[in-house]
């Protein structure tokens, strides 16, 4: 019994040590461009480097953590600046509009692919194309699109007799705006998350519930919803996490920050303070205190999700 | 047939290697510099004569290739900052005059002092611009400053007498309101209130925003809060300028250009765009003031990056580009702001060029300038004080309020 055990540790370590040079290329890729620089922005964040002198580990090195190492100063000065919540909330907001809309839309999506009407191959490509236009693209359309005198909405809404707002110059209306854009942007990419657990869906399920006498909006409320919880839980984690970064539509759409900062969030504060303000250090802190906010938010997630999410497909 | 196209292309190489050992034999070796820049760019005039001007700095220097690099202006300092930290920079690149400070106390630009020449052609107050410690790091290459262009066709149909250099806020204000009234969507002025046009407005109300030493910050000035409160009320009491909703998203040099605003007060790099983009006569005027006069004044330099290896080169080009009559000859010629130089004959051509007929008072401009404040911290300060701005135009916040908040904002922030 022992004999076995190690000759199974054995060449445990034998396959380690043949997949080694195999994995060693991506492995040196991770650590060198994206472990390695995370280390190293946690160390800038203590301290107060303007991102523009150079720093050498051979040459002055410790001249540099002389003069610039910080202790925690960085992130006592952001948690008690007024900005920070202020650019907290404006992400929070997002989030509560983009959200929903988001879940609704992309779903919608996936029906309308899933459902085995003539040219549901044209409404994937249709649904998927703003998914692979850049960003900075979208937004300038987004732009005329929601331009007061040019745009095409207005110029709709105006033929119903609507005066049109002002979308991107309100700051009511701005990050509307952008939630908009932002949610015919992503739709695509989650509705084709969607449209896969739609696939995995036993179609028993559904015979079983007909039989039953389900009417259609039963099928959907009480097979296919409880059904796609798990997809719906990675969409809204995977969601949550790139909308707390959200930043190059509120550049482009909403040039610096939108009316009275009503566009201001993290992001764009990280860029300004790193690229702008030439306080590295400081941005760096910022993005650590983003990361940390994001990691909470996706470990209450994922506490919560035994309560509702359904892995019974 | 084979043998032949063999034969030839023996030939043809060993010709080619005959002729690189000859140039290689005559000369000095060939010095590559990398030279990266923001202003002149492609779309106007401004590009193919800053090629011209290289193209006049290699014939001179047969032993200097140049390699230009333009970048648009939105992006140049975050590229620039990471070539910058990764000694990369190229040997020759452009700054604004907002940003020399910060590049040049971080010790990532070459002293260039001995090494730009004979400086007795330039501008002595653009030159002594890019001067940090009593050290030379740059030179200027453009020079410009702001004044008050109007539509002489809308000051026509309103029946007022066009602006002249002495006018004030108060005349102004006047003529404004007679183009105001002239249709629900033609506005009088456009001069937002944003931090440049504040700083030079509490300059032209006899206020500052800072000591005359630099060393603290004056926001509250009585001066200071009845700037702000005129600015703002242009906007929102009288609204001879137009809101940000009224704007609608146009841009503010096309509303002007659409023939719909009086007055707008910009920069003299509007020249060219404003010649072939109006369909009306225009012209312009020392802008007004309210106590006094005050124009801003803009340049960009050139700098040598610290980590060239070729700075003596690096300097020498960019001393051409600046202050070299030639490249001030052919600046003028493309209408491409004004060359940061003192040739009188050179100066002269400048004013010939019409519109606008007032050219002088680009000169007469002169008398008046002022900097902003220049500061380490120059981008955050000034995003700061927009923020306070902008409270007041969005009506959050009047106008001594805000300026008591953002002079508190600005002590804990901003270190002076």
């Amino acid at each position: 019994m022992n004999f076995g055990n190690e000759k199974m540790i054995d060449s445990g370590r034998r396959g380690w040590r043949r997949a080694l040079p195999f994995l060693l290329p991506s492995l040196i890729g991770m650590v060198l461009f994206a472990y390695l620089p995370i280390l190293i922005s946690l160390f800038l964040s203590f301290t107060s480097w303007s991102g523009i002198s150079r720093i050498s580990l051979t040459h002055g090195f410790f001249k540099f953590v002389h003069e610039n190492f910080l202790g925690l100063q960085n992130y006592q000065e952001i948690i008690r600046s007024s900005e920070f919540w202020t650019v907290l909330s404006h992400n929070f907001y997002f989030i509560v509009l983009y959200l929903p809309l988001m879940l609704v839309f992309s779903l919608t999506c996936a029906v309308i692919i899933n459902s085995k009407t003539k040219g549901s191959g044209i409404y994937r490509v249709i649904f998927y194309i703003p998914v692979l236009t850049s960003w900075v693209a979208a937004a300038l359309i987004w732009k005329w699109f929601l331009s007061f005198e040019y745009g095409p909405i207005n110029n709709i809404l105006s033929f119903f007799g609507i005066e049109g707002p002002l979308w991107l110059q309100s700051e009511t209306l701005a990050m509307p705006s952008i939630v908009l854009a932002s949610v015919w942007k992503d739709m695509g990419f989650y509705g084709m998350i969607f449209y896969g657990g739609l696939k995995g869906i036993d179609p028993t399920y559904y015979e079983a519930a007909q039989i039953d006498g389900a009417s259609r909006k039963q099928l959907f409320f009480k097979v296919t919803l409880p059904m796609l919880s798990s997809v719906t839980f990675y969409v809204v984690m995977l969601s949550l996490i790139n909308a707390f970064q959200l930043f190059p539509q509120v550049m482009v759409m909403a040039k610096d920050a939108g009316p009275n900062g009503a566009t201001q969030v993290m992001v764009e504060r990280i860029y300004k303070y790193a690229f702008r303000f030439g306080k590295m250090g400081y941005a760096t802190a910022y993005s650590w205190i983003l990361f940390v906010i994001i990691f909470f938010f996706t470990f209450i997630q994922k506490r919560i999700e035994k309560r509702w999410v359904n892995y019974d497909v | 047939m084979k043998r032949t196209i063999i034969v030839m292309v023996i030939v043809a190489l060993l010709c080619s290697a005959g002729l690189m050992a000859n140039g290689v034999s005559e000369g000095t070796p060939i010095v590559t510099l990398r030279f990266e820049q923001f202003s002149g760019t492609d779309s106007n005039d401004s590009g193919p004569a800053l090629k011209e001007m290289i193209a006049a700095f290699e014939a001179k220097n047969p032993n200097i290739k140049v390699e230009l690099q333009t970048i648009g202006y939105d992006d140049y300092f975050t590229q620039l900052q990471s070539k910058v930290v990764g000694g990369n920079a190229s040997d020759v690149f452009e700054l604004n005059f907002e940003n020399f400070v910060s590049y040049a106390s971080e010790g990532a630009l070459a002293d260039i002092d001995k090494m730009v020449g004979d400086t007795a052609g330039f501008n002595q107050t653009a030159l002594g611009a890019f001067k940090y410690d009593g050290i030379q790091y740059g030179v200027p290459c453009s020079f410009s400053n702001v004044v008050l262009f109007y539509n002489k066709a809308l000051f026509d149909k309103a029946g007022i007498a066009y602006p002249t250099d002495d006018w004030t806020w108060t005349d102004m204000e006047k003529a404004g309101k007679a183009i105001r009234a002239l249709g629900n969507d033609i506005y009088g002025l456009y001069r937002p209130t944003t931090f440049h046009e504040f700083y030079k407005g509490v300059k032209q109300n006899g206020g500052a925003l800072m000591t005359e030493d630099g060393k603290a910050f004056t926001m509250t000035l009585v001066q200071n809060v009845e700037t702000l409160e005129r600015m703002v009320g242009w906007q929102n009491d009288s609204n001879i300028m137009p809101t940000e909703a009224q704007m609608g998203g146009m841009g503010d040099w096309d509303l002007f250009k659409s023939g719909r605003l009086g007055m707008i007060v910009t920069g003299i790099w509007g020249f060219s765009d404003f010649t072939t983009g109006c369909s009306f006569d225009w012209d312009i005027i020392v802008e007004p003031g309210n106590t006094q006069h005050a124009s801003h004044f803009f340049a960009n330099g050139y700098v040598v990056s610290a980590t060239s290896k070729h700075q003596k080169e690096a300097a020498m080009l960019a001393s051409f580009l600046g202050g070299s009559r030639e490249a001030a000859q052919i600046r003028v010629k493309a209408n491409w702001e004004l060359p940061p130089v003192n040739y009188e004959d050179i100066l002269a051509s400048y004013l010939q060029i019409t519109p606008p007929e007032n050219r002088e008072a680009v000169f007469k401009s002169l008398d008046y300038l002022v900097t902003p404040p220049v500061v380490k911290q120059q981008a955050e300060m000034q995003d700061i004080i927009g923020g306070y701005l902008s409270q007041v135009v969005y009506k959050k916040m009047d106008a001594k309020s805000a300026l008591e908040a953002c002079q508190a904002e600005l002590e804990a922030k901003i270190t002076l």
